[in-house]
């Protein structure tokens, strides 16, 4: 067995110096019935050659969105990302290292978490962020359960713009801790009044920009209406490019956002592992969940940097804790980091220029389709349509002509009497012969 | 000595002295500016076409003020990281034999399947039809699990195993309610030696926490357990193999007790290292557990995640997990995305889970096979074992001198009146090339420190790495404390002052105040 360095021989010393007999005597404490005498029904080892042989024929079996026209989005995105990323997150200090709890052998990873919560608090337009959650959606319910410590309410207000998923994460994580969430109807147009929920009860008001259906939205007066009945806003991203050219929510009074970090620097990986982004205001700082990495000095003076404010954690707090997070997405935080690195503020406005513009382009082909309305008055790189028949079976009638073109509303929402609706994601890597390739399948699978 | 051509070939004298350099590197050891004072706005690493002229969409929302993000060229980048990376110690580096952690060699193999376009390049929410390779992939790997485990289902979904306590602990929420119980059934008991993501969980869900004391033995006793039992208990957390690096011997009664109380049994799959193909969790009455993927089956811990920790479920349990799961009939696997019409407790993520962790995680399965996990689980315990044996007459243990699973917990018994503490005594192996063990848990045990070395680890490594803490041990008793109390004297930096990061918490970098040129001359 390649990973085993130990022989059967070593194996004999080591029993005699443990004063053993055989290795099952070591195993003494476990209830002579149920001991397993012989490896269980399952195959046996198997070579390198054989695994990859294996799992290939099973890769192959997907379609892959580098191969096809692609426009899937709602919550993950497709985007190039260059080649040295995932080289370097390959490095074996990044890859093979545990948490940093020793930092005078973890400044590696401590410097360049440090980093990235600049980076996110930077994007964002906020004062400070953390080490990274799960993804965007545990990320949207943490923010839920923060802004309930902070207010001491709890009572949470969604948006009918927020996907879907999250707002079905947010309902099972306040369901178990008998919280109250108001999710108001799926809002296609941007025009719901969330004004009207704002009053003395409400813990929350969590909105989405650009929200599930492409739209943006202007988060200002809800901000002020929140922070006049001591509520706070929580804003919310699926698409962390769209911040390279819209007003962060940090401008807008957000008091937390929160967002999916995945599409800079991580690939699409059927839905993990991803990166959350969470970031909040300097008063709020030790409510905050997750890890946190900040910067001090060593014995001799010199700058370095710790886990810390590890006080809120649950190795300290146990039940008291702000949440039972003990992880972050460290590998996925980094490739977000390094991303981020090569593009800086001028790559990140041209390529967040380029994602809007091919949406502009496909939107203006679409338009006049017949049975095909472009629903959006604004958007970054994503938009809904609304086309005749069950959007279900247009999109699959169109990966069988091979395009992948988007989500039906449906497959998030699968009753709410929306489906009709299909949402488009664009991105860099669309060519003027993918977007063709959507036009002629749509026209094709409408028709039948 | 001198080599025959005159060339020295050791140093004549350590050099003991502070020697500065005019970088503050050494040698290998580069000191690394932050990107925000290097990088520049307008610089960047990729180039882009600028598109053709069209008419924005954004209204009224478009970006007024730069990010002020700095951006490097790829091969400042490149260096950047680089650097950095050295600063970290690894697996691949060295022994880590960080307890409870299972710091146990990746397989490169695993990163090349995971990075398979089939699985990388897939998105979650394109049609099924497109993706059954995705969904076979998901098959395959819950049915390794639920056979090793012995248990009826599994939810992939967690993203890491204190989020498979969170799903484990959420179906014994949904089946109480279920049973119409939710208002009584409020009290959760966790043994004092748990990890504290156990209590923090139980309260998350609405639980009141319960404290169980562990024996003198280190281990859960049933009538410790059977005191605490009522009708208002609604589970047991306990971890198995426990913190202490011990078997719960007397678990299948504790299974058996809290079963008749009503409650349900929530094991911490933690340590499941230990006893892979050795002895199946559903067979000691275990309703729900957690599976760290990235320490039983090797996924890579990346600094801090991501991890996954898929948990499995009893038959009572299983109509209870959150979607999205799999539904197999005879030939089809059917993706369920709905709770609508099932007993489903909710969702608990956006997506399906942690795909790439799963690839990666079967990919080390297939390759160990049922013989090759067995043997793992096997050298595991005796590597820790032989390290206990070999150290038993230097350092205290806790317990007794008696076998352990597959992590060995000492105290600092043995230190008293030394002026050396556990931290020091970690702090020095940093000096001698090693990652410390875990230290300060289980917080049952005072001073503790818990070594696991894992199965991936030869007979010469261990040997050198006993010989090591032999070689401190003596030091400490010879009441050399200097290399004890000052250490590490040898890493990138030396101890960090903690308690002014967080009395003064610095958490992001600001700019500097401009410094006018007239000033500055």
């Amino acid at each position: 067995m390649r990973y085993l360095p130990l022989t059967d021989e070593d194996r004999e010393l080591m029993l005699d110096r443990i004063e053993v007999a055989h290795v099952d005597e070591l195993f003494a404490d476990v209830p002579a019935d149920k001991l397993l005498k012989a490896p269980l029904d399952l195959p046996r080892h198997k070579g390198e050659l054989e695994v990859e042989r294996m799992l290939s024929r099973i890769a192959a079996k997907n379609m892959t969105a580098s191969t096809v026209p692609f426009f899937v989005g709602a919550g993950a995105y497709k985007h190039h990302v260059p080649a040295s990323v995932d080289h370097l997150i390959q490095r074996s200090e990044f890859l093979t290292s545990y948490t940093p709890y020793q930092p005078e052998i973890a400044q590696g990873t401590l410097h360049y978490l440090f980093e990235f919560q600049t980076q996110v608090a930077m994007l964002t337009g906020m004062d400070v962020a953390n080490a990274s959650m799960y993804d965007g959606s545990t990320g949207c319910a943490e923010a839920v359960l923060m802004a309930h410590r902070i207010t001491r309410r709890n009572k949470a207000v969604l948006s009918g713009g927020l996907h879907p998923h999250y707002a079905e994460v947010v309902r099972t994580s306040s369901h178990l801790a008998g919280d109250h969430v108001v999710t108001m109807s799926p809002d296609i147009s941007a025009t719901e009044d969330l004004l009207a929920q704002i009053d003395d009860s409400v813990s929350c008001v969590v909105v989405q920009t650009p929200d599930v259906f492409g739209n943006l939205r202007d988060l200002t007066a809800i901000a002020d209406k929140c922070h006049k009945h001591k509520a706070l806003l929580i804003a919310v991203f699926t698409e962390a490019m769209s911040l390279g050219l819209v007003t962060p929510p940090g401008e807008m009074g957000a008091d937390i956002v929160v967002g999916e970090g995945q599409s800079i620097g991580n690939s699409l990986n059927f839905g993990g592992p991803y990166v959350g982004l969470f970031a909040t205001r300097q008063a709020y700082v030790r409510q905050m969940p997750g890890r946190l990495c900040g910067e001090t000095v060593d014995a001799d003076g010199r700058t370095g940097y710790v886990l810390t404010l590890s006080t809120r954690e649950q190795h300290i707090r146990r039940e008291k804790a702000t949440s039972n997070i003990c992880t972050n997405s460290g590998l996925c935080c980094l490739a977000f980091s390094i991303h981020l690195t090569l593009l800086g503020n001028k790559g990140l406005t041209q390529v967040a220029r380029i994602n809007h513009a091919n949406a502009v382009l496909l939107a203006d082909m679409l338009a006049p389709i017949a049975g095909v309305d472009v629903l959006n008055e604004t958007f970054f790189n994503e938009f809904t349509i609304r086309v005749r028949g069950k959007a279900a079976d247009v999109v699959e009638a169109m990966a069988q002509r091979g395009v992948l073109a988007g989500v039906p509303m449906s497959r998030l929402l699968p009753d709410a009497g929306l489906d009709d609706l299909i949402i488009v994601a664009n991105s860099e890597v669309n060519t003027d012969d993918d977007r063709r390739a959507f036009v002629d399948a749509l026209r094709q699978s409408l028709s039948n | 000595m001198l080599n025959k051509q005159g060339r020295p070939t050791t140093p004549a004298a350590a050099h003991v002295e502070h020697r500065e350099t005019f970088t503050s590197n050494r040698a290998l050891q580069l000191e690394e500016a932050l990107i925000f004072d290097v990088g520049r706005e307008d610089v960047c690493g990729v180039d882009f076409d600028e598109p053709a002229p069209f008419k924005a969409r954004l209204g009224a929302h478009a970006r007024k003020a730069s990010t002020g993000l700095p951006g490097l060229s790829e091969p400042e980048a490149v260096r950047h990281y680089v650097r950095l990376s050295q600063k970290n110690y690894s697996i691949d580096s060295g022994l880590y034999p960080l307890g409870s952690c299972t710091m146990k060699h990746n397989p490169r193999l695993n990163e090349r399947m995971a990075r398979l376009p089939g699985f990388s390049d897939v998105h979650p929410l394109q049609p099924v039809s497109t993706v059954p390779g995705a969904l076979e992939l998901m098959q395959d790997l819950s049915h390794w699990l639920i056979t090793l485990t012995g248990m009826e289902a599994v939810a992939l979904s967690p993203k890491a195993g204190a989020h498979g306590e969170m799903c484990g602990m959420m179906t014994i929420r949904a089946a109480i309610e279920a049973r119409g119980e939710s208002a009584t059934r409020r009290v959760v008991l966790v043994p004092d030696s748990a990890h504290g993501t156990n209590p923090a969980t139980a309260a998350a869900m609405g639980f009141e926490v319960r404290s169980v004391p562990a024996g003198a033995d280190g281990i859960v006793h049933v009538d410790a357990v059977k005191a605490l039992l009522g009708p208002e208990v609604a589970a047991i957390m306990l971890t198995n193999p426990n913190t202490c690096g011990l078997f719960e011997k007397q678990i299948v009664e504790i299974a058996d007790a809290i079963h008749a109380a009503g409650g349900y049994f929530y094991c911490d799959g933690a340590n499941f290292n230990a006893i892979v193909g050795k002895v199946r969790p559903g067979d000691l009455g275990v309703d729900a557990m957690h599976i760290n993927l990235h320490k039983t089956f090797s996924t890579p811990h990346g600094g801090g995640g991501p991890g996954s920790g898929p948990v499995v479920l009893s038959k009572r349990l299983a109509p209870f997990a959150p979607v999205p799961f799999l539904k197999r009939d005879d030939k089809t696997i059917t993706l369920v995305e709905h709770a609508k019409g099932t007993q489903a407790a909710g969702r608990i993520t956006a997506f399906h889970g942690q795909m790439g962790m799963f690839v990666r995680a079967l990919s080390y399965i297939l390759s160990h096979g049922s013989d090759g996990l067995q043997q793992s689980s096997q050298d595991a315990v005796l590597n820790a074992n032989y390290v206990r044996a070999c150290m038993a007459d230097l350092m205290s243990l806790p317990f007794g001198n008696r076998p352990c699973m597959h992590e060995a917990l000492f105290d600092d018994a043995w230190l008293k009146d030394t002026g050396v503490t556990t931290l020091d005594f970690a702090k020095a192996m940093i000096d001698e090339g090693y990652h410390p063990m875990t230290i300060y848990f289980p917080l049952v045990v005072h001073g503790a420190m818990l070594i696991e070395p894992t199965e991936s680890e030869s007979k010469a490594a261990l040997d050198l790495f006993i010989m090591t803490l032999r070689d401190l041990a003596f030091s400490v008793k010879r009441g050399e404390t200097e290399r004890f109390v000052g250490a590490p004297h040898f890493a990138p930096r030396a101890r960090l002052d903690e308690t002014r990061a967080a009395r003064q918490p610095v958490l992001r970098w600001t700019p500097r105040k401009p410094v006018l040129a007239e000033a500055a001359e």
